[in-house]
């Protein structure tokens, strides 16, 4: 982040896009705030494993339920583990999954809807109706049941947090396209001998972008979320590998005997990240809506 | 614009409305295409949810107490307790009934007989397998040629509808429980109680039951809940030709003779026992109501017990047991289980575990003073660190003669050729990660240490069952069985004789299943007895197709209420209680 | 008016084949769930000839199409099955449930619009300044956190640290009689009855879990309220009004606010329907008797029917909401055509 406020004017053909970007940042602390957050959570979830002080992993019964101290900066959990280590190397698997989701069910999504939106007709049809399906079951019902019924892996998470936004990207999708297939430039494109998938994917598609990558970003958190929730319900990652959602469910119940570190610190990571991606998506839409552009 | 708003996640609609709003500010003419949605069926299934709403058999509304008094000043008679499960069925006999509806046999029925009361070293009450009372019948005895046992009814005896408790109701019951199938049917014959024939009315207060063989788990059989007795002629007034046992009628509305009637029932929510003040089969109970409230979350039955807004937690947690132990008002009662132990179970129908070195090895791996302390915050008794490989006495469970001892593990799997270790899952319940998993956990480390590579399977509550104990296919897993009737044999008839239930580790030793057979029915003073029970468990020790980690222990906390009785069933017999 | 009547018939045959799909998809996934029912059924200790005798009873030995047909026939008589881990009829578990679940969301929404509202109005009026930051970061503050995560730390320290609120133990503390059974919802059939003791009662037992259900829900309404505000200040009638010498107030409250109220409906709409199916921790938090907790214990026991009929009931919620929202737009704004599309 920091990079690239330093990195100031390069003489590219970038100039007017990371002068906008700048000029979003200086406009907006709050955005600013994001995008310095959110080089927290790489920093952490790239280094993370190398800089922590002790073994996620290993427990140690003679110290367990420790409370924060100078040795253990958040405490040690109920099987002597150190918590800070186990936070900050839950970066990696936890970023991992939401990215991984989001990115599964963007490019799904995008596909399904550009189909939908430019030919139309029964397809189109059939496909909405499938997408009605998904948004009609309670998404998060419909994302416990596909992980309980493919088994808890982080595979499984993955796919389960995709499927329920793909109508998203696909419904959003479809409709930027839907209003574009006929429009001059479409027409010109297509005129000038470009094949339907061409036109599709260089001239009509990268219009949806912009409104797709505010998506993105909130549903990264929303992801995070999700995957949380279902730990809680005990259908999250394998057990003894590290991961918010997991720590803050196990730790809830530590809570009323006393010992509030078990689940706070987890807690607070993963507010940090939704926290994050969710400013970032005001930030992102303000960057590449250029309507927003002055 | 609108089309797109079809989010359920409104974070999104926001977004997306907002880019909108730049395109075409307040232009909201483009068509709404939102909703696949229709009047009627919202109706339809209005009147199908809403109205068929109530029909919960016993309305709360029979309940005009305690409009607004506090839970503390709700005076002497009303006890409210609170457990983590569901009661799913008032009728133990009903095929998916759940255990913690077992307490419903126990509180608002009675069976010809019960056990006797003791008092625990630690103060606490707990049943006495020793001993057998009478309840419903009066007095019994054993035909001259022991093949039958008639039993006297008491004539006062009275169900809660008035009606006497008859020699017909009572084989109207026991055969009920011999034909339904399922559970019930199982635990009969456990008691070799098989057969309808067996069950003879010889005048309206006197039953006998004529014996396939003579067996000391008979009598103790007929004191566990299935045996309860039903008012036969209102259960038959409610059977139809397709249910001739009346399961669906008693499964909402007990027809008993016990101490308690339930006077409300939601399932998920809570039951409330109100006290049958005309009680034949035992001194009328102390408390007029209790409350059974269900709270899934542990964390907020702690701090209900803590702040006094309820008297009893049923099943708490280690930790919590540990740590409420020590608070003034409130008395944790923690009962060893009897007859059950927790094991690690490795399974002889996988390859390294069909040697039994590397089962030995196992055994000296597992860091049994740490698991102890982790999962069961040293509630329990510890099973490992006996001395001598042969049995001193037929106590069971009994420590193991097993302990850590890593060099140990490591020399035996090199003797049977493993040195380099081997890669196996190590599986657990999801429904019982409390302990499973830090338990799962630090074997885990443990193993590592002599070169097994674990990985730890979760496996949901609903398949655990099916997995380990009916397909029996886990290679290595944690199994938690104990026994109703309190004998070593009847523990190795259902954990080490191959193809039963709990024999999750598909063993099978032809002596164990010789020396079973003779002792099952073998009375405990026939001198045969204890050598051969010693005999069982010396192979047991040394084979470990089950290695026990801990006796696990039932936690109740109570709070100015006494009288809390430990029972074999573990589920919570609400007739002894009294408001302190 | 014919029309309209035609139009909602349209949507009813859109909306049959979305039924269709949830009914077919529920079957398959919840026959995709690991665990076999009859072994759950037939209890401990069960030989395999009683867990045979049970799988046959169940009609779970039959092949899968035709066990769908017999689901499928029985759900159009109305007859969604018995649940196996309560023991009794799902359309009478879900009929008792559902009012509770309802009542928490709707209280949790109002809570929510309560704040959210008057916050996007004020961050609409100062656009870019620090309240507007600070309303953002509050909000958005409000969704990043796990509802069960809130909803314990909230039990902590209200109930068990302060004691100001009532023990989490569901709808009504056990020393209350629940309410002559009306509409199900406590705080209304309490009125009914005017015991107004018992609908303070109730009235305490929702305030912890519906505030974990409105900070979670006051991000999407307040940002919602905060675009459609600038974008009707911005318009050009607001232009007119200001021009032709109206109050700021009158400007704000009466033309811009009442034009800003149509898309913070849908949201509302969107965001309760997401609710609903989403309290589901909440409900397991704070021991309420809802269908978002039966849901949940329902799928870890693999209880078939359970799952079928929640996700059928939360379908049929979903597409009934949808027309309301539609039928909301034509009323709002009569502008909007509502034909078919």
């Amino acid at each position: 982040m920091t990079d690239v406020v330093s990195n100031s004017v390069p003489p590219t053909r970038n100039h007017g896009a990371l002068d906008h970007f700048l000029y979003v940042l200086r406009s907006n602390p709050v955005t600013l705030l994001a995008f310095m957050m959110l080089a927290v959570l790489l920093v952490a979830a790239l280094v993370g494993p190398a800089i922590t002080p002790y073994d996620p992993l290993t427990s140690n019964a003679a110290i367990a339920l420790q409370p924060p101290s100078l040795d253990h900066w958040f405490g040690t959990d109920n099987l002597g583990r150190d918590v800070f280590s186990r936070v900050i190397v839950a970066t990696r698997l936890d970023l991992a999954i939401s990215v991984a989701a989001v990115a599964l069910s963007f490019v799904i999504g995008s596909l399904l809807g550009s189909i939908a939106g430019y030919w139309g007709g029964w397809l189109d049809s059939v496909l909405n109706r499938l997408f009605d399906t998904i948004m009609a079951f309670p998404l998060f019902v419909l994302a416990m049941g596909i992980v309980a019924a493919l088994g808890n892996t982080v595979e499984n998470i993955v796919y389960a947090t995709a499927v329920i936004n793909i109508p998203f990207y696909a419904r959003l999708v479809r409709a930027e396209v839907n209003i574009r297939r006929e429009a001059g430039f479409t027409q010109a494109a297509k005129l000038s001998g470009n094949s339907d998938i061409r036109v599709l994917a260089l001239h009509i598609f990268p219009n949806a972008l912009p409104p797709m990558m505010v998506q993105v970003s909130l549903n990264l958190g929303w992801a995070i979320l999700n995957a949380a929730g279902l730990s809680f319900i005990g259908l999250g990652v394998r057990p003894p590998t590290a991961e918010w959602g997991i720590m803050v469910a196990e730790g809830a119940n530590f809570i009323v005997s006393g010992e509030w570190w078990l689940a706070l610190f987890p807690g607070l990571a993963l507010m940090f990240a939704v926290f994050t991606f969710n400013l970032l998506g005001d930030g992102l839409r303000d960057i590449v809506d250029p309507r927003q552009r002055t | 614009m609108l089309q797109k708003i079809q989010h359920k996640d409104a974070k999104i609609a926001i977004e997306v409305l907002t880019k909108a709003d730049h395109r075409e500010v307040l232009g909201k003419g483009s068509s709404p295409s939102i909703t696949k949605g229709t009047k009627m069926t919202y109706e339809t299934s209005r009147r199908g949810f809403l109205t068929g709403a109530g029909a919960t058999a016993l309305g709360v509304s029979v309940l005009p107490f305690l409009k607004v008094l506090p839970a503390s000043a709700a005076g002497s008679d009303v006890v409210v307790a609170v457990t983590g499960q569901t009661i799913n069925s008032l009728d133990i006999h009903r095929s998916g009934t759940n255990r913690p509806s077992y307490q419903v046999a126990v509180n608002v029925y009675d069976r010809l007989v019960s056990f006797g009361t003791k008092t625990l070293e630690d103060g606490s009450l707990s049943y006495d397998y020793s001993v057998i009372e009478p309840e419903a019948a009066e007095s019994w005895e054993f035909a001259d040629d022991g093949m039958a046992i008639v039993f006297k009814l008491r004539p006062e005896g009275k169900f809660q509808d008035g009606s006497p408790i008859t020699a017909a109701d009572v084989k109207w019951s026991f055969d009920r429980a011999v034909s339904v199938g399922g559970f019930p049917t199982v635990q009969m014959k456990a008691g070799s109680l098989e057969k309808p024939e067996q069950f003879e009315v010889v005048d309206d207060f006197t039953f006998k039951i004529n014996l396939l063989r003579k067996s000391k788990l008979t009598l103790p059989d007929l004191a566990v809940p299935v045996p309860m007795i039903i008012n036969s002629k209102v259960a038959l007034e409610h059977a139809t030709e397709d249910d001739p046992w009346a399961t669906e009628y008693l499964h909402k509305n007990p027809a008993g003779s016990g101490a308690f009637k339930v006077a409300a029932w939601k399932p998920g929510e809570q039951l409330v026992y109100e006290r049958n003040d005309n009680w034949t089969s035992g001194p009328v109970p102390a408390v007029k109501r209790v409350v059974l409230r269900e709270v899934p979350s542990p964390a907020t039955r702690r701090a209900l017990l803590e702040r006094g807004d309820v008297n009893m937690s049923f099943n708490m947690p280690n930790k919590d047991a540990k740590e409420l132990s020590s608070a003034d008002d409130i008395t944790v009662a923690t009962t060893p289980v009897e007859n059950a132990i927790y094991c690690l179970c490795p399974n002889l129908s996988f390859e390294p575990f069909k040697d039994k070195k590397v089962r030995q090895a196992i055994a000296w791996s597992v860091p049994y003073e740490d698991v102890f302390q982790t999962a069961a915050y040293g509630r329990g008794a510890p099973m490992w660190g006996g001395a001598g490989s042969s049995p001193e006495e037929i106590a069971w469970p009994q420590k193991f003669p097993y302990s850590t001892d890593l060099d140990k593990a490591k020399a035996l799997l090199e003797e049977a050729g493993l040195g380099g270790g081997f890669e196996v899952p190590l599986s657990i319940s999801l429904s019982q990660a409390d302990w499973m998993e830090p338990t799962a956990l630090l074997i885990q480390e443990n193993l590592a240490k002599i070169g097994i590579k674990a990985t730890i399977e979760k496996i949901p509550g609903a398949n655990w069952r099916t997995a380990s104990l009916v397909e029996k296919r886990l290679p290595l897993h944690l199994e938690t069985f104990g026994g109703w009737l309190n004998y070593p044999c009847y523990y190795f008839f259902w954990a080490y004789l191959e193809g039963h239930l709990f024999n999750s580790s598909n063993y099978r030793n032809e002596e164990i299943e010789t020396l079973t057979a003779e002792t099952l029915h073998m009375s405990v003073e026939d001198p045969e007895y204890a050598p051969k029970i010693k005999r069982m468990i010396e192979i047991a020790w040394d084979e470990v197709p089950r290695i026990a980690l801990w006796q696990p222990a039932l936690n109740v906390g109570t709070r100015e209420v006494a009288g809390y009785e430990y029972w074999f069933h573990r589920q919570l017999d609400v007739r002894g209680l009294k408001k302190a | 008016m014919t029309g309209r009547l035609a139009t909602v018939g349209l949507r009813i045959t859109h909306s049959i084949p979305v039924i269709l799909g949830v009914v077919v998809v529920s079957f398959l996934l919840t026959r995709a769930l690991p665990g076999d029912p009859a072994v759950y059924f037939a209890g401990p200790a069960a030989d395999a000839a009683s867990i045979a005798q049970i799988r046959t009873a169940l009609g779970l030995d039959k092949p899968l199409p035709e066990q769908f047909l017999i689901y499928a026939t029985d759900v159009l008589r109305g007859d969604f099955g018995q649940s196996i881990s309560t023991g009794q009829p799902v359309s009478e578990d879900l009929a008792n449930r559902l009012p509770a679940s309802l009542e928490l969301t709707l209280t949790a929404l109002l809570l929510s619009c309560a704040i959210a509202i008057p916050i996007g109005v004020l961050a609409a009026t100062r656009p870019g300044s620090a309240v507007d930051h600070l309303c953002r970061i509050l909000v958005t503050a409000g969704v990043s956190l796990p509802t069960f995560f809130t909803g314990v730390v909230l039990i902590y320290v209200f109930y068990y640290l302060l004691g100001i609120a009532p023990s989490p133990l569901g709808r009504l503390d056990f020393i209350y009689i629940e309410p002559d059974h009306v509409t199900g919802f406590y705080l209304i059939d309490a009125a009914i009855a005017g015991d107004w003791e018992t609908w303070l009662a109730a009235l305490k037992q929702l305030v912890l879990p519906a505030v974990t259900l409105a900070l979670f829900t006051l991000a999407p309404l307040a940002r919602m309220t905060r675009a459609a505000m600038l974008s009707a200040l911005s318009s050009d009638y607001i232009r007119t009004a200001r021009a032709s010498g109206l109050t700021d107030n009158k400007v704000l409250f009466t033309y811009a606010f009442r034009n800003a109220l149509l898309p913070v409906i849908t949201t509302l709409g969107m965001v309760f329907s997401f609710t609903l199916g989403a309290n589901v921790l909440v409900e397991k938090v704070f021991a309420w008797p809802g269908i978002g907790s039966y849901a949940v214990e329902a799928l870890v026991v693999s209880d078939y029917a359970a799952v079928q009929g929640f996700v059928l009931a939360m379908a049929l919620l979903f597409v009934a909401l949808n027309l309301i929202i539609d039928l909301t737009y034509s009323m709002i704004d009569p502008r909007i055509g509502f034909e078919a599309k």
